[in-house]
């Protein structure tokens, strides 16, 4: 509304006309002034300019709704009452359903931990048709750093949903209905969204994918260029929150993580001066890894859900959101997806809510169902591997072999070695 | 009183110091079609700027009481203070180091880093203004001002839940007033009072605050605007950083007029971001420095160990000072305890900190001074919110600063306390 014409909003001849000579065209342009200025470049008296920008305002501004109107909306009109469901039970519970329509969710964790997995899962489950409890919808899956992997997706789906993919032409079916886009760019990405933009007006898309955001811009921008690069994501921020907003559908966003340093400080002035002692202290034993993409990011997105590894158990940690106390449910990745060990959140509180923890995360081979194991020779990363691969950045595995029976070979085509469900011991 | 003052348009104020009038008394005897004619503009017009400065000369000489106009004297005001009404924040400590809760009036403005519960705060606040005034509420509605779409009603209901419950839980023992009061006691009802704008950008912020003036006046149970964030569409939008500060200072004051003519609280949430200073990185509520003197009041909220703490970084009547609080699924309530004595009145300066141990156990601590100076025994009675639990316990102190500490069981986060144990008293301190 904010370019809506003052022409075109019902203001005396007379004074509209004034406007529109002095090229104030727009509600925009007119709100951006104050009266006093207003005034002098109209040249028209104080009572004349108030009561224009009164009305103005008044057209400008959108409509209300009351809280209880807004509540009945979304129940009526929207399937599984605006969530859609992960199924994971204890998670879903924390999330009064699930991921919730119309906003922002925000996936954070180290590399390889599983947060593509669970976008994967996502957007299987969003394909669904409504009798299996699905949205029946198509899913854009934007993947800018080139890892999607179709085979773990129908692997996903014939695991966790074998009676749906076991029959004839359904896996073609779900699998056609996530449109995966890969751009290499930020300016191709600003690019897609505009087209997704109108996909979406049409209701084509139920859900929205974004793996991930962080690539795309920290890519982009060195360090020097911090002000443009806040800039930019500004508008991909908004303009992100805006189509989740209008088209009601679930946007699950996920970002990576970087090495905090040592000179950031995430405490006020105040602070510093009353416990200078506690803080040294602090330093010491607090994790060093923190979201990529900053704090202004972390205030936009709604739910930030963060994907850790603690003492070699893998934790989903409610971190933000509006509807939940901050709870960590420990998980596994198998090969139907991620499953939570335990549907009863464990409760976190004080700065744990906001750590990002990465420790024991090499044990990543250290498989749950027993048949498991690693196998050492010298090799180095498979040359295909692409320097954003998350086994280079953990160097006890880099240099690993994997050998799979029963003749698949699953590395690095599932990238993730959850993928695999059986390794033996050469 | 000069013709420059008056609010006229530039030409017309050319034209009338052109021809010479340049005082208000020079045109107090004029006619319409002299001035018009003198001018050489239409008789309407000359008949709207001779109103103006009948009206404006009016104001100036017509007030007998006070030697300027629109002022007021400090004891009057301190009389209106005496009324002003708070909206409590269901938390006892944060109201204690408030003065009893956000009050009408001002523009408080609160900050924090993301997760932190700008936004839960933000949502009880518009709840608990509806609180009936049986239960010491203000019967009020709130508009909720939301730019960033974090916004959830399934929330908002839970909250209302809660804060029903807890006026019940607080006011069982007036069984017969809860039978009338139930049926406007449903969380739906809470919902109904709370209007909703969702905000796209900051023309849309602008032309919004510029309306409420005439919204508050249809809608007149009003007491509080909540804008959840101010900042979100300012951090993105401008190139312009000038025109920003420029904006920002006209939405403040229009906010501040408004919480003044219609004696509602303003409360503006803001995010925070990292600002260098001195050499090191620390953290800043957002929109810069010329922002924040646009608020009265300024609340940050951070987190201090495992305890979520509001500081109140800037007010001008009350003191700098934090205090703990904390959210829980039914809301921001807290376990909250109080200290007496019995007989009354012996203790005072008491002090009670809680300090959470595990998931479930807590410690309270408590500090008093005995006033009395008779040595001897004393009942002290600890008492928490939830209504059928306190402890007694009975021994001798001496006069002086008294410190103890007791433990508590807590079954589940923001539930009833299974109980708490008092130390043995010593002897004498």
């Amino acid at each position: 509304m904010a370019n809506k014409l003052i022409s075109e909003m019902g203001l005396p001849k007379a004074i509209a006309n004034i406007f529109a000579a002095r090229n104030i065209l727009t509600a925009k342009d007119a709100l951006s002034l104050a009266e006093f200025e207003l005034m002098e470049l109209l040249d028209v008296g104080l009572a004349e300019v108030n009561a224009a920008v009164a009305h103005i305002s008044e057209m400008a501004c959108p409509p209300y709704q009351t809280a209880l109107s807004l509540m009945e909306e979304r129940v009526r009109s929207e399937c599984l009452s605006g969530h859609l469901p992960t199924r994971l039970k204890g998670l879903d519970n924390a999330l009064c359903g699930g991921i919730p329509f119309g906003t922002l969710t925000e996936l954070v964790g180290p590399a390889g931990i599983g947060k593509s997995q669970f976008c994967l899962k996502l957007a299987l489950l969003a394909a669904l048709p409504s009798s299996y409890g699905g949205l029946n919808g198509r899913v854009i899956y934007i993947d800018t750093e080139s890892k999607f992997s179709s085979r773990r997706l129908i692997e996903i789906g014939v695991q966790s949903f074998p009676e749906i993919f076991h029959e004839a032409g359904m896996a073609q079916e779900m699998a056609g209905r996530i449109l995966v886009l890969q751009p290499a760019s930020l300016a191709e990405f600003t690019e897609s969204l505009q087209q997704i933009k109108l996909s979406l007006l049409q209701r084509q898309a139920k859900l929205l994918i974004i793996d991930s955001m962080a690539a795309l811009v920290s890519g982009e921008y060195e360090r020097d260029f911090r002000a443009s690069r806040q800039h930019s994501l500004g508008w991909h921020i908004s303009s992100i929150k805006s189509l989740a907003e209008f088209s009601r559908i679930p946007v699950v966003v996920t970002n990576q993580v970087r090495t905090q340093s040592s000179d950031e400080s995430h405490q006020y002035p105040f602070q510093v001066q009353n416990n200078d002692e506690s803080m040294k202290d602090h330093g010491r034993v607090e994790s060093h890894l923190v979201a990529a993409l900053g704090i202004f990011w972390a205030h936009a997105v709604t739910i930030r859900l963060v994907f850790e590894c603690n003492l070699g158990q893998r934790f989903i940690k409610v971190a933000k959101s509006p509807l939940s106390p901050s709870l960590a449910f420990p998980f596994v990745v198998t090969s139907s997806g991620i499953s939570l060990l335990s549907d009863d959140g464990i409760e976190v509180m004080g700065p744990e809510i906001c750590a990002i923890h990465c420790q024991g995360h090499n044990d990543l081979i250290n498989f749950k169902q027993g048949e498991v194991v690693m196998i050492q020779s010298e090799r180095s990363t498979p040359s295909h591997c692409g320097p954003e691969h998350p086994y280079q950045r953990h160097p006890r595995v880099s240099s690993t072999k994997l050998v799979l029976c029963e003749g698949r070979c699953h590395y690095p085509a599932s990238q993730k070695l959850a993928g695999v469900d059986k390794i033996s011991l050469l | 009183m000069e013709v420059a003052d008056l609010p006229l348009s530039p030409s017309q104020r050319a034209k009338l110091i052109s021809a010479g009038y340049t005082t208000l008394s020079s045109l107090s005897a004029l006619s319409p079609p002299h001035l018009a004619c003198d001018l050489n503009i239409s008789e309407y017009e000359a008949l709207e700027i001779l109103r103006m400065v009948a009206s404006q000369s009016s104001k100036t000489f017509g007030g007998t009481k006070a030697i300027v106009v629109g002022a007021q004297t400090a004891w009057d005001m301190l009389h209106e203070e005496n009324f002003i009404t708070r909206i409590t924040t269901s938390c006892a400590e944060l109201d204690n180091i408030l003065g009893g809760g956000i009050s009408c009036k001002e523009v408080t403005e609160i900050g924090g880093v993301p997760g932190i519960g700008k936004t839960q705060l933000g949502i009880q606040l518009a709840v608990n203004v509806q609180i009936p005034v049986d239960y010491g509420g203000l019967a009020g509605k709130a508009i909720y001002v939301d730019t960033e779409g974090s916004f959830l009603p399934e929330r908002v209901f839970q909250i209302a839940e809660a804060c029903i419950k807890d006026m019940v839980e607080n006011s069982h023992f007036r069984r017969k007033d809860f039978q009338t009061c139930q049926d406007k006691l449903q969380p739906n009802a809470f919902l109904e009072n709370i209007f909703y704008f969702r905000i796209c950008s900051y023309t849309e912020q602008v032309a919004l605050i510029n309306y409420l003036d005439k919204f508050i006046s249809e809608h007149k149970d009003v007491k509080i605007v909540i804008v959840d964030s101010v900042t979100f569409h300012f951090r993105q939008d401008f190139d312009d950083l000038a025109l920003r500060t420029r904006v920002l200072g006209g939405l403040a004051l229009k906010l501040m007029k408004v919480a003044q003519k219609f004696s509602l609280a303003v409360v503006l949430l803001n995010q925070v971001t990292t600002k260098f200073s001195e050499g090191s990185v620390c953290l800043a509520l957002a929109l810069g420095d010329s922002w924040s003197h646009a608020c009265t009041n300024r609340i940050i909220l951070y987190w201090d160990g495992n305890e979520r703490y509001a500081y109140i970084d800037k007010s001008p009547s009350l003191r700098s000072a934090s205090a703990p609080y904390s959210i829980c699924g039914q809301g921001g309530n807290q376990i909250s305890f109080t200290l007496q004595s019995c007989p009354e009145e012996l203790i005072d300066q008491q002090d009670i900190t809680i300090q959470q141990l595990g998931e479930k156990d807590i410690y309270v601590n408590y500090r008093f001074n005995v006033i009395t100076g008779n040595l001897g025994q004393l009942n002290l009675v600890l008492a928490c919110q939830f209504e059928g639990w306190r402890e007694e316990q009975g021994g001798s102190v001496g006069q002086g600063t008294t410190a103890m500490r007791s433990s508590a069981h807590c079954s589940n986060a923001g539930s009833p306390l299974v109980g708490v144990r008092l130390p043995t008293f010593p002897a004498s301190v």
